[in-house]
């Protein structure tokens, strides 16, 4: 036998190439619908921007932003109150909405007959249904009133707290009844989220803390939670999101203020939302006006938009200890 | 170990435990006695109600909305199921240690060892002493002592396994459960185990389902043989100390089993 040298290993690239044609059609056409949705949100940016230029070069940005006052006579818009006001009603209704839609999210897992658990399930799901502008009239028609109520017992029993305070006498059509009307929208949302991430929890871990001693309380706190928080937090954006982009409900119960920021005074008549502020606005405007209606149209894009990248963020990062 | 423990002849006692699923009968009139400081092994073939009978010791079954008992089960002399007592404080003293490891993923090591006094609201029994004289007792403080701090995950799994006895050491219980403790695991995993229990049972009573035949002669002094015949519930054939079952099996199928003639 002769000596033969041992030879090098070639390496190849491995990589996965479409081999028929069946394949290569249905990777280009996923292809293409992936890229087209990028293209889209470019394209809705730029008609946006084009339309919205003329308000943000007349008024500057952080002036059109921050802010007060909307006025057609002397073509002066700024979306300062509106900006605050949806982010302080969407806080207002996730702050209501998060311990009511894990509540129900963990009844509906963790204690239901399975009988039970179908049918919650299915109202929650009809529930996340109902179209806002059905919501917007019973906001409008029935809870207002209940709400005022609620408003005025608030404000007799925690009235020294600034936030409860009222001076305008009229508890309708205030930041803490739209917040409200928010929180009935965004709970199915947010629960049928927690519901899943809830499901997908280790069973042998809920088992190990009984076996320890826990209860359901102790289990829940200790271990369920933490195991789901990064999860339900992506629902909360979610529902976050949904909240801050609601245009008819809020319009139906909130009186919007231009002229001056409403705080934190939830119980007073008066705040603002920018996406109801549009809808108020469009139908009679004027030229100016609708290019400063599209300028509020392209910050709330940008807002959602950080919204939900950081939603997406965190789900994707959830359970970062099942990459093992 | 109480003076109320030495007196008696048994420290655990099943009597007369029938168990149902919905309007299934699984379990029928099995009477055990467990000593102090013994392992007592529990071997079968599978789906005979070795699991259903180990997890009425600790009244684990009160999780699953369809199970029902009927019998007793004594722990120094008083039923575990009597209407007085919260389950939580059965638990406590005695432990149980699962199939599969189980940490909880998102505690570190030491947070693990020390889960069962934070989840039963014993936070005030929390001490570096505890954590490592319970990793010891569990052969697990060579190994973890110098990365208490890191997630629990990543140890292998054997080590989890160590871990979650260690997490039930921690609680000081009298009695320890093993569901198949070693049937995720290596054979030097399983090894250690088997050591970490013969260590154990200076201190208390431990009983352990296996399907290793090996497994039960090395570590047990008693074995219970339960057999279940096709859609009727399981029971014990004989029980016994584990070399009289494995060497002068009383019953014929007994000795069927041991010798590994069917099952
Ligand atoms: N939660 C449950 N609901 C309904 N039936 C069950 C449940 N758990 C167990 N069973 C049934 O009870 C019987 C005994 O099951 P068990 O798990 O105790 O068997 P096992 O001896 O532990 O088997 P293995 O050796 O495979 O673990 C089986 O027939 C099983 O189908
Ligand atoms: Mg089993």
């Amino acid at each position: 036998m002769s000596e033969t040298l041992p030879k090098a290993p070639v390496r190849r690239a491995l990589r996965v190439k479409p081999a028929t044609t069946e394949d290569k059609i249905f990777f280009g056409v996923s292809a293409a619908a992936g890229y087209s949705s990028l293209v889209l949100i470019v394209l809705i940016l730029i008609f946006l921007g084009l339309q919205a230029w003329p308000t943000f070069a007349q008024q500057g940005i952080a002036e059109f932003v921050f802010g007060t006052g909307w006025s057609n006579a002397e073509e002066q818009y700024s979306i300062g109150p509106m900006l605050w006001g949806s982010l302080l009603i969407a806080t207002l209704g996730v702050i209501l909405a998060v311990p009511m839609a894990i509540s129900i999210a963990y009844f509906i897992e963790f204690m239901a007959t399975p009988r039970l658990k179908r049918t919650a399930t299915l109202f929650i799901d009809l529930l996340a249904a109902i179209p806002s502008v059905i919501l917007g009239l019973w906001g409008l028609e029935v809870f207002s009133y209940v709400g005022a109520d609620w408003g005025r017992m608030l404000n007799e029993t925690l009235g020294f707290l600034p936030i409860f305070s009222n001076v305008a006498e009229s508890f309708l059509r205030t930041p803490f009844i739209a917040g409200v009307v928010i929180a009935v929208m965004i709970v199915p949302i947010i629960s049928s989220v927690t519901r899943e991430i809830f499901s997908q929890v280790d069973d042998d871990l809920i088992k190990a803390s009984i076996a320890l001693g826990g209860n359901r309380e102790s289990t829940f706190r200790k271990v369920i939670l933490p195991v789901s928080a990064s999860g339900i937090t992506g629902g909360v954006l979610l529902g976050l999101g949904r909240a801050l982009g609601e245009t008819v409900a809020i319009f139906f119960v909130l009186n919007l203020v231009f002229d001056s920021y409403n705080w934190f005074n939830i119980l007073e008549p008066g705040g603002g939302a920018i996406a109801s502020l549009i809808l108020g606005q469009f139908g009679e405007a004027t030229a100016s006006e609708v290019s400063a209606l599209l300028a509020a149209g392209v910050i709330l894009f940008l807002l959602t938009l950080v919204i939900n990248s950081i939603a997406a963020f965190i789900v994707s990062r959830a359970q970062p200890w099942n990459n093992r | 170990m109480n003076s109320k423990t030495m007196n008696r002849a048994f420290h655990l006692e099943a009597k007369d435990i029938n168990v149902w699923f919905g309007e299934r009968h699984v379990l029928k009139d099995v009477n055990l006695q467990f000593p102090s400081n013994q392992v007592t092994a529990l071997i079968g073939p599978s789906g005979c109600g070795k699991s259903t009978f180990i997890r009425t010791l600790n009244r684990m079954h009160e999780l699953i909305p369809t199970a029902g008992l009927a019998g007793s089960v004594l722990l120094d002399g008083d039923d575990i199921y009597d209407d007085a007592v919260d389950p939580s404080q059965v638990r406590l003293k005695v432990g149980m240690v699962f199939q599969k490891p189980n940490p909880f993923p998102t505690m570190s090591i030491k947070e693990n060892v020390i889960s069962g006094l934070k989840l039963s609201g014993r936070k005030n029994e929390i001490s570096n002493d505890l954590v490592e004289d319970s990793l010891k007792r569990a052969s697990m403080w060579n190994e973890a002592k110098d990365r208490l701090d890191e997630p629990a995950l990543s140890l292998s799994g054997g080590q989890q396994q160590r871990l979650c006895i260690a997490r039930s050491l921690a609680m000081n219980p009298e009695v320890i459960l093993m569901d198949e403790p070693c049937s995720a695991l290596d054979p030097g995993s399983t090894r250690r185990i088997e050591e970490t229990i013969l260590e154990l049972k200076e201190t208390m009573s431990i009983v352990i389902v296996t399907h290793n035949m090996q497994q039960a002669q090395r570590v047990s002094d008693k074995t219970a043989f339960f057999l279940a015949d096709d859609n009727q519930p399981g029971y014990v054939v004989e029980f016994g100390d584990t070399q009289q079952i494995f060497n002068q099996p009383v019953d014929p199928r007994t000795n069927d089993y041991v010798n590994g003639h069917f099952g």
